[in-house]
């Protein structure tokens, strides 16, 4: 699904990512570890096409495609989704124009009809009940006046009415209490199919709880530094990163 | 005396034919105007309220005006359609500066026949306020609207009233508009502007308003010309006690416009709003300009204006609001927001306050931003190409003062012109069956 070979990338001239290397196959789940400022978001950013980040060296590919070339809508309409550490407020812009934009792009890459005004309502109240959100916040501007757990809910909220086959999930546990973690968590696995993959971005064993991962990287200093199965989030959430860094 | 002149020699030339065509009362004031014009000219850049828009140049070019009063060949039923679908209107149609009813309309005839309805109403309010352009109306008008809502009555339906400008060769306009509400009364007016032809047209325009004590009163105006035309409006609103009046001002698509608001609140407790929605790129130029006068106490006046500027265009504003010793307890609030979407486009903006009383609330602010880089990204990243975020955010801007409009099928069909304006498929009048 996507193959990220010796990536470098920089933002304002300030190399974050020197050599990333990162295979994830269909239906993987890799959760990717790693100290405040590591670059895990950067790393994000870049496979979605953040315009500020700047690739330096190496490449990615997604289902075989040149994902560089590609432009940032272009990735998202090919079926992949970021969960936004903080997502965006758009005040006067509607959830569900916004919406409608969105997922009717995605059919149109698709090769499908745009949605009916009335079906692509139906689709909005059937895919907000996945995380329980209510029919108030869809009503309103894109993430305007939202909680921080509104916030992460509404990511995937929108990452069931888009269906991506490759999701990031950067950092989408955090500031969420018990309740809504599970919320969200449930919400992410029920929208799993044996073709979708996701990257997880977290620092808690919590989620991993929920979302169980086939491998676990460690991000320090701009390269996977470690790498292992589930046990090693584990393993983290005992000891911390400062035993990895010291093997470095 | 530089552009001015023509029109000085045109007057002094036409005067008997200008005359002939129009009603005394109109022409009784037409000698002073014209030689207080002739004594100023056009107003300069360096006038105060004329900083931004060089008048001058656009009266310059040889217009013809249709003094004679020939018929324009047009059946504007036939030829245009605009009503606001579920708007039940009145519908007048003002023909360059010809007005044309089909029938007979509640409370609205021409100013020729008002000058023989109530004489005494026209020479009382007619051509109170004017200064500076106005002037040169009202030297050069020879009809225009009346609308008159006798005391406690109610205009049950909108007055629609389209201006369609339609002429082969360049031409000049001059349209007038007197509004006599009595105590109590109540109207809705909405005035759209259309061009035709792409010839140039050069309108003038004037719209007096009187509201006296407790009437209500909602004044919309929608330009939809093209970018050969311009407009050069003054409204003068005088205002009662205890009446609420709102002006909503669009401006979608254009050439030049400048539009000259001046509102006086003259009684106590009245409420006025002011509410402005430009759009323009290209070379689109956009100059609204607003005095409101709190002259009495416990007015309330807000102004909302907001530009999204593209391209090339220009887009003013300047507005002052001046709150005289006696007016205690003003709450006056004016606010110009605007977008900037390409680097250019030009945004002057010019808020202005001046306070001679002590108990009052007055605020002012204007802002100049971008379009917002991270809410772009975050919609590509959803799928929502580049072109449609932007449209997106645009449309999210001018939405607010959209959805302040109080008239629910306007308010509608606004938002989807707004929309197809931003998408590039406004560029001809939409109404219009020449433009399809
Ligand atoms: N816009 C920016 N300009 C300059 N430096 C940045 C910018 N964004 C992030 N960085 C820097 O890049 C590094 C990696 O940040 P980030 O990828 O957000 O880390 P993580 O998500 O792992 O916490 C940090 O040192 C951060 O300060
Ligand atoms: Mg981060």
């Amino acid at each position: 699904m996507l193959e990220i070979r010796n990536l470098h990338a920089s933002i304002a001239g300030k190399e974050i990512l020197n050599g990333v290397d990162l295979t994830i196959r269909d239906g993987e789940i890799h959760a990717l570890m790693g100290t405040n400022g590591a670059g895990k978001s950067t790393l994000s950013n870049v496979i979605v096409g953040h315009p500020a980040y700047e690739v330096t060296q190496g490449t990615i590919t997604f289902n075989g495609q040149d994902l560089l070339a590609m432009k940032t809508e272009e990735r998202a309409t090919a079926g992949i989704f970021m969960s936004f550490q903080q997502p965006i407020e758009i005040p006067g812009v509607s959830m569900q124009q916004f919406m409608r934009a969105a997922v009717n792009a995605r059919r149109k890459a698709l090769g499908k009809e745009e949605l009916k005004a009335t079906d692509f309502l139906k689709m909005m109240r059937e895919r907000r009940k996945l995380v329980e959100i209510d029919s108030k916040l869809v009503n309103r501007s894109v993430n305007e006046g939202f909680s921080g757990g509104e916030k992460k809910r509404n990511e995937i909220f929108q990452m069931a009415m888009l269906e991506p086959t490759f999701c990031i999930l950067d950092e989408t546990d955090s500031g969420l209490d018990v309740d809504a973690l599970r919320i969200v968590a449930e919400g992410f696995n029920r929208l799993r199919t044996d073709e979708t993959s996701a990257l997880v971005i977290t620092h808690y064993q919590r989620l991993l709880d929920y979302i169980h991962p086939d491998f676990v990287h460690v991000l320090l200093d701009g390269r996977i530094v470690k790498s292992g199965g589930p046990e090693l989030a584990q393993e983290i959430e005992d000891r911390g990163f400062d035993w990895i860094k010291e093997k470095q | 005396m530089n552009s001015a002149q023509q029109y000085i020699d045109l007057y002094a030339s036409q005067r008997d034919l200008i005359c002939h065509h129009s009603a005394p009362v109109m022409n009784a004031v037409r000698d002073a105007a014209m030689e207080q014009f002739q004594q100023r000219g056009f107003p300069s850049l360096k006038e105060e309220r004329y900083r931004y828009t060089d008048v001058t140049k656009a009266f310059a070019p040889d217009y013809g005006v249709n003094l004679n009063r020939v018929q324009v060949p047009i059946n504007p039923r036939e030829v245009f359609r605009c009503d606001v679908p579920n708007l039940s209107t009145h519908l007048a149609y003002v023909v360059n500066d010809q007005p044309l009813f089909e029938r007979d309309i509640p409370y609205v005839s021409s100013l020729r026949q008002a000058c023989i309805d109530h004489p005494e109403l026209v020479v009382k309010y007619y051509n109170k306020a004017a200064t500076g352009l106005a002037l040169l109306n009202t030297a050069l008008a020879q009809d225009g609207l009346f609308v008159y809502v006798p005391k406690n009555q109610h205009m049950e339906r909108p007055l629609q009233v389209l201006n369609l400008l339609r002429s082969g060769v360049d031409m000049m306009v001059n349209r007038r508009v007197l509004i006599v509400l009595e105590e109590g009364a109540d109207a809705t007016l909405l005035l759209c502007d259309h061009a035709m032809d792409r010839v140039l047209f050069l309108t003038t325009q004037v719209i007096e308003v009187f509201c006296a004590d407790r009437s209500r009163l909602d004044l919309y105006e929608l330009e939809e010309t093209h970018t050969r035309c311009r407009r050069f409006s003054n409204l003068h609103v005088h205002v009662g006690s205890d009446c609420v009046v709102s002006h909503n001002s669009i401006t979608l698509y254009n050439g030049l416009t400048r539009n000259t608001t001046d509102v006086v609140l003259d009684g106590e407790r009245s409420e006025i709003t002011l509410n402005g929605c430009v759009v323009a790129d290209k070379r689109q130029h956009v100059d609204n300009n607003t005095l409101v006068d709190h002259r009495a106490p416990s007015c309330t006046s807000r102004q909302l204006y907001k530009y999204v500027v593209d391209e090339e265009a220009v887009g003013a504003f300047a507005g002052k609001m001046l709150v005289r010793k006696d007016a205690q307890k003003t709450d006056s609030k004016e606010t110009n927001a605007n977008l900037c979407a390409a680097t250019t486009a030009r945004i002057y903006t010019q808020p202005m306050l001046e306070i001679y009383a002590d108990d009052v609330q007055c605020s002012h602010g204007s802002t100049v931003g971008v379009l917002d880089e991270q809410a772009l990204f975050y919609m590509q990243q959803r799928g929502i190409s580049a072109d449609e975020a932007r449209l997106l955010l645009k449309f999210a801007f001018v939405g607010q003062v959209i959805d302040s409009i109080r008239l629910e099928p306007l308010r509608e069909r606004l938002h989807y012109l707004v929309e197809k304006r931003f998408r590039g498929e406004l560029n001809k009048c939409t109404g219009c069956a020449l433009c399809k």
